[in-house]
């Protein structure tokens, strides 16, 4: 008939194929969508990190069904889950493990880029939106941390709530909106319940969708930073790519298998983790008149947490020197166009006199929030000739090593009550930080590369 | 590389565990008893004589009891004080303003203070209330007459001090003063008046410490009731976690089949890529 699509399916199938893309997306996106075949240990972790968001949001629907957001409720309820709710116990754990699980996979699934160029041209755009998921968990962590309300939960969340006071001008009125109340209170908890449940889950599937949308366009890339596009037999296939599935839908089931066996041993026999999953002090109901002795946030927070604390006001100060000395050098030895070097040179120098001004906090805050955001300059940073840490120099590699163990370090020191020795590393770990970063343009293109072969490395298996 | 991040990390985990422990007296070990029905149920009943009139335990169903081996009948019979049903909550009377009111600081709920009281990469919360409650002393300067080396100056009174019997305490403290190390000993007797005596001391060497000693009045009965502490603190901590030994057993079945399934899973990739060259 006139008008009708032709589908090669029949049947049942056929039906739904001339009505909706049914076929031809599994084609696109599994069957016959082709990935590079040297894929390795490193790249689990996209499909694990997808796990771990189904996990979740399943074990959260079963949660809601019984947890109370009222501050007068809300911690019983949650016992009441761990002991009365056929198998309560198991839906919590498994929530509160996955969270965790979560930021571990996610910072693997981010050093892989890292490691390979994933970021790069022309696939700058997968990167933007998964740093955007990273922040989105962020804040939905945040938010569901709230929701026991025990005191960890409450006293985190007023100092993190408290910060965004410190921004100029909009500072305590954001505060007030982003608490509902002048302290963290029952209003707070609501609307952290809606935000985690529904609004923040929401934005998370969305842009998990774009990340892998914009993978699929550009096509994925894989150690050896080698496009495999570029060699195709006769009937458009890349020559180096094998369908997605079967082959990596099977390798990634193992994966998951692995990935399920340490899950379920920290579910069945260490959910606390020795308090860093589940913190102790967050089995003392909340108690604002009682101020808890140390407050953490959990830690996968911990790195940022340094940061922020490492600022100071003699920091700042230190800050602003450097600050001006960049904007100095860049001025006089800057090879790059007069008018943007003039531009980056004013910026430096007035957030020199700026670091002075505003509160040590607000910078605090600033250093925290631009350590994660200055994530989505990676692609225009890196100015390596290669993208694979493989062909790089490599003492490169000791600059990732160092980034890492710094990362760690930073980790560790956001648990712990800050001392002048501790104060002094997260000073010292923050600048390393961020050092990485802001002279990428610089660091990535000294050294002698080593030649990248033209088509992907790989042992049969 | 690997040597020194494992190096590094074994620098970290020493570190942090040293630092947690600082913060609180010594804590001896909880015996284990969360397998000893008897025990546990030894700790029920001393729960409810002797907590429950001003600590609640509002997440704790009185007929979870049944987990350790008790009966309805021997619920309702022996454990509810009062007129309440078997399916009740364990809670009492006294609100948490009123408790703020008459000691100062409300006291606690208790379902999961097991779990609370536990220390990051440290001794657990059942150490912590198994040394707290054995570490009472009478002091008569204090509005309750009673102090506690574990929790100083706290306000709640020693509930079982009549299961513990009479006992002194001994401290001796190392103390750098201005003349030098002196050792201060501070004795509490039966009935909370305290002793102290200074004597300079030439030539220690050691560090600025703390020790004390309890010395029991009967001493058999001391012992007895360090053995009941040991089963309220056994019962506190199933209590906290009720579903923990469940949990654990289970656990054993889940490994097992996700080793099978990862064998499975191993294999299945292994045959499909034997294609691919």
């Amino acid at each position: 008939m006139a008008g009708e699509k032709n589908v090669e399916t029949k049947g049942l199938l056929g039906w739904v194929d001339a009505r909706f893309p049914l076929t031809s997306t599994w084609k696109a996106h599994l069957s016959e969508y082709y990935a590079p075949k040297n894929f390795n240990f490193w790249y689990f972790f996209g499909s694990l990190a997808l796990l771990v968001l189904v996990i979740q949001i399943v074990t959260g629907i079963f949660l809601v069904m019984h947890y109370k957001p009222d501050a007068e409720r809300a911690f019983q309820s949650v016992e009441y889950i761990m002991r009365e709710v056929p198998w309560g116990w198991l839906v919590r754990y498994m929530h509160s493990t996955g969270a965790s699980m979560f930021f571990v996979v996610v910072y693997l699934h981010m050093l892989r880029g890292l490691f390979y160029g994933s970021y790069r041209k022309p696939r700058e755009l997968v990167w933007i939106f998964g740093v955007a998921i990273f922040l989105c968990l962020m804040a939905e962590a945040f938010m569901g941390y709230l929701l026991p309300w025990g005191q960890m939960s409450y006293w985190g969340a007023q100092v993190i709530v408290n910060l965004f006071a410190a921004i100029p001008l909009v500072g305590p009125d954001l505060a007030l909106l982003i608490r509902g109340d002048y302290v963290v209170s029952d209003a707070t908890l609501n609307r952290f319940f809606s935000l985690h449940v529904i609004a923040v889950p929401l934005v998370l599937l969305g842009l998990v969708v774009a990340h892998i949308i914009a993978l699929h366009e550009v096509g994925s890339n894989n150690p050896d930073g080698v496009e495999i596009k570029k060699y195709k037999d006769e009937t458009g296939k890349p020559l180096d790519g094998i369908p997605f599935h079967p082959y990596y839908s099977v390798h990634d089931m193992v994966g998951v298998a692995m990935f399920l066996i340490i899950f379920s041993a920290i579910v069945f026999f260490a959910p606390e983790m020795g308090g860093y999953f589940l913190e102790f002090n967050n089995f003392i109901p909340a108690d604002p008149l009682k101020t808890p002795p140390h407050i953490a946030p959990v830690w996968y927070f911990t790195p940022f947490y340094s940061m922020l604390r490492a600022v100071t006001s003699e920091f700042a100060t230190v800050l602003a020197a450097l600050s001006a000395l960049a904007g100095i050098v860049i001025f006089l030895r800057g090879k790059f166009n007069p008018k943007a070097k003039l531009i980056v040179t004013i910026i430096l120098l007035v957030l020199a006199v700026l670091l002075k001004v505003f509160d040590a906090k607000f910078w605090g805050v600033v250093a925290m929030g631009g350590a994660v955001v200055i994530l989505f300059f990676l692609p225009w940073l890196d100015h390596s000739p290669v993208k694979s840490i493989r062909y790089r120099p490599n003492w490169h590699k000791w600059v990732y090593a160092v980034f890492i163990v710094n990362f760690l370090m930073l980790g560790y020191l956001g648990t712990q009550l800050p001392t002048d020795l501790f104060n002094l590393l997260s000073q010292i770990g923050t600048v390393i930080y961020l050092a990485f970063f802001l002279l990428m343009p610089i660091w990535s293109r000294i050294g002698t590369f080593k030649p990248v072969p033209d088509r992907i490395t790989f042992k049969a298996h | 590389m690997k040597k020194l991040l494992g190096a590094l990390f074994l620098m970290l985990s020493c570190s942090a565990g040293a630092f947690a422990a600082g913060d609180v007296a010594h804590l001896d070990k909880a015996p284990n008893r969360i397998n000893d029905l008897a025990a546990l149920q030894n700790g029920a009943k001393l729960f409810v004589n002797y907590c429950l009139n001003c600590h609640s335990a509002t997440s704790m169903r009185y007929n979870r009891l049944r987990d350790i081996g008790l009966t309805d009948e021997q619920i309702r019979d022996n454990l509810i004080l009062g007129d309440g049903k078997v399916g009740d909550l364990m809670t009492v009377n006294m609100t948490l303003q009123e408790g703020r009111e008459w000691f100062g600081a409300a006291p606690p709920d208790l379902s999961v203070i097991a779990r609370a009281k536990s220390i990051n990469a440290g001794p657990t919360g059942s150490d912590y209330l198994y040394t707290y409650l054995r570490t009472f002393y009478r002091d008569a300067t204090k509005p309750t007459g009673w102090d506690n080396i574990v929790f100083p100056n706290v306000g709640m009174p020693h509930a079982l001090w009549e299961l513990q019997g009479d006992r002194t305490m001994t401290q001796v403290e190392m103390a750098h003063g201005a003349e030098g190390w002196e050792r201060i000993t501070t004795q509490f007797d039966e009935t909370g008046v305290s002793t102290v005596k200074r004597e300079p001391v030439a030539d220690y060497r050691g560090k600025g410490l703390i020790e004390t000693t309890f010395t029991p009045a009967n001493p058999e009965r001391a012992a007895a009731y360090d053995s009941d502490v040991a089963d309220l603190v056994a019962f506190m901590t199933w209590m906290a976690e009720p579903v923990k030994q469940q949990r654990m057993r289970l656990g054993v079945w889940v490994l097992l089949f996700l080793g099978i399934f990862l064998f499975v899973t191993w294999r299945l990739n292994a045959v499909y890529w034997k294609d691919i060259k």
